[in-house]
């Protein structure tokens, strides 16, 4: 009995979650301007302006360079922070930890006005070299989040022990902390992106003439017309991130193995 | 080999090495002993460069450690955890500090199959590291740090985590390595049996501080305190009365045993008012049998407890005129016979039973 209420509860939780998505592709592929059942036909035409719309593709490329660009740059910046802070004590550590955080927490509205004012009164051009800034901001949290648990797993005396037998500090993180690491920075990386990719509000505030991908989309619901090509762009959307996500699992369990750790984490 | 000078180290409030000083001599196996906490892994860490020191000096080899980093020194260690690479092959954790010397691959691939031969892998250097048991993976990590040929064998509680089994094979192994390779192995441990069996001296450690530094032997028979005599096997503690002192030899009248002629311990020091206690080895008394009178001095006892372990009997007894229970071993020899608890005895000793023990250090 209350085994059958668990089960459909299981089933009504999970539908849910996922049946709104699962309309995206349906309706990408429905051969309707209209977003509404029964559906009328099957078309790639969705799909087919897709590749018509120059707009469209700057803002994906757009929205690809900066995702690129600030993962790097925010995995770079937590990789600094957490070595600093995992194996060092100084002065201050927890209030640089803190004051490092809170962009994590802070609604992305602020964030945005005030990174907004500040590019103004600085004489900058809105590009999207400000909303790269925006969004290293925003992700630098989260991959130090994702880093500091890979370092605190890293036993201390295999760095000890390379110094010991000769390497410099340098060599040292080149040979023995980076390899070791490299799932928690991996998966930085891919987080760090899939945020940066979908972010609209400091994007819409930071964006000058070069819009990014949501921002575009949020631009094209203004036009019911072209309402199925955003729905083709989504479900290609999604079909990314389920890939981005699938792949950082796979590369975690590939490492996990092969270091013959035990699996602690499940899939994040 | 190392000369430790007047080694003074703070972490916080905490003073982990007081005023350490000792020589370890070349080619000598030295161990670190004490109880954790005893600043022993410290110890062995500034010397292995890991941790910087408040004052004093570390000298290896004739030059100062001062401002020099680990990978600059002639040291090597082997770290209680193993810190073996556990992405790399045994082979390439073998011949990781093999990559500056840039040997070529034909003399590193020579040299790591010597190397691990020499520690009993031979034939191992293409597994993978996290594929080996506790005991192999001890014997890649000597094998990575004997590779490199250094003065000085660093060892941080390297057989804690075997079993018994294993850690007696290895403390033989480890023994007969250091001879046969002539480097200086300095062990950290807090296992008094180990320190006893392996080593050629011992430094006993209590609280940051060196309270005895001798070979084994001479710890066992002559320990200078207290602390350090309980460290080491059994050592029945009596309270003791300083009667007088000549020529190096202090009159001392001992609980139950009365006076005896003690002499003055190596670092033991009869003025500026140290409290001192005797100390007499359960082996070192005999219960006498009926008749038998082969002893110096002898002390009326009660039989309260009596432990038979096959090779051994234990004895508990109570000297007359005293409270405090004394433990005498003997050992079971054909001819004599068990006493049973409440048979009145008579304990055989002589002076050498008995050392003279500071209270306190």
């Amino acid at each position: 009995m209350s085994k059958r209420i668990l089960t459909t509860f299981m089933i009504v939780f999970t539908l849910f979650l996922y049946a709104p998505t699962l309309l995206l592709p349906i309706f990408a592929f429905n051969d309707s301007s209209i977003i509404a059942f029964p559906l009328s036909g099957f078309t790639f035409e969705w799909f087919y302006s897709l590749t018509e719309a120059d707009e469209l593709r700057g803002a994906a490329l757009n929205s690809l360079i900066i995702a690129a660009a600030s993962s790097v740059l925010a995995t770079c910046l937590a990789l600094l922070a957490t070595s600093a802070t995992v194996r060092y004590k100084f002065p201050g550590k927890g209030l640089m930890i803190g004051v490092i955080m809170v962009p994590m927490f802070l609604p992305e509205i602020i964030i945005g006005v005030s990174l907004l004012t500040v590019v103004l009164l600085a004489g900058l051009k809105l590009s999207i070299y400000t909303i790269i800034m925006g969004h290293t901001l925003i992700c630098t949290p989260f991959a130090i989040a994702i880093l500091r648990s890979s370092f605190q797993q890293l036993d201390p005396s295999l760095e000890e022990a390379s110094l010991d037998l000769g390497e410099t500090r340098f060599d040292t993180f080149r040979r023995i902390t980076l390899p070791l690491i490299m799932p928690g920075v991996t998966s930085s990386l891919l987080i760090a992106f899939t945020i940066s990719l979908d972010e609209f509000v400091i994007a819409f505030f930071l964006s000058g003439t070069e819009p990014t991908l949501p921002v575009y989309i949020w631009s094209q619901l203004r036009f019911p017309q072209r309402i199925p090509s955003v729905m083709a762009l989504g479900t290609l959307l999604l079909l990314l991130s389920i890939g981005l996500l699938t792949l950082s699992e796979v590369l975690r369990r590939r490492s996990v193995r092969r270091l013959g750790q035990h699996d602690t984490s499940g899939a994040w | 080999m190392i000369e430790l000078s007047n080694i003074e180290k703070h972490y916080g409030s905490y003073h982990a090495l007081r005023d350490v000083t000792c020589h370890i001599k070349e080619g000598e196996f030295f161990s670190l002993l004490g109880p954790s906490g005893s600043g022993k892994t410290t110890l062995l860490r500034t010397i292995a460069g890991f941790e910087g020191i408040d004052s004093g000096s570390v000298v290896i080899g004739g030059q100062s450690m001062a401002g020099v980093p680990p990978n600059k020194r002639p040291t090597n260690m082997v770290f209680q955890s193993y810190a073996i690479f556990p992405h790399m092959s045994v082979a390439q954790n073998v011949a990781y500090g093999l990559r500056a010397q840039r040997l070529g691959k034909t003399r590193t691939t020579e040299m790591v199959t010597e190397a691990l031969g020499k520690v009993g892998l031979a034939g191992y250097g293409e597994r993978a590291a996290h594929a080996l048991s506790g005991g192999q993976r001890q014997r890649v990590a000597l094998a990575r740090a004997l590779i490199l040929k250094p003065k000085v064998l660093l060892l941080d509680e390297p057989l804690s985590a075997l079993d018994r089994k294993l850690r007696e094979e290895m403390q033989s192994e480890l023994r007969h390595l250091q001879r046969s390779l002539g480097i200086t192995f300095v062990l950290v441990t807090h296992d008094q049996e180990e320190a006893l069996t392996m080593s050629d001296r011992v430094a006993v450690m209590f609280e940051g501080e060196i309270a005895q530094l001798d070979t084994p032997q001479a710890l066992y028979k002559r320990p200078a305190s207290k602390r350090v005599a309980e460290f080491f096997g059994a050592m029945n503690i009596l309270k003791a009365e300083i009667l007088g002192l000549k020529g190096g030899i202090v009159t001392t009248r001992i609980e139950g045993l009365g006076v005896a002629e003690i002499p003055l311990g190596p670092e033991a020091d009869t003025h500026g008012g140290n409290k001192y206690c005797a100390g007499v080895r359960p082996e070192l008394m005999t219960v006498l049998d009926d008749g038998e009178s082969a002893y110096p001095k002898e002390n009326p006892a009660i039989v309260t407890d009596v432990e038979y372990r096959g090779e051994l009997t234990y004895y508990d007894v109570k000297f007359d005129g005293s409270d405090t229970p004394v433990v005498v071993s003997m050992r079971n020899t054909t001819n004599r016979e068990i006493k049973e608890v409440g048979q009145k005895v008579r304990i055989g000793w002589e002076n050498a039973s008995a050392v003279l023990l500071l209270e306190q250090t």
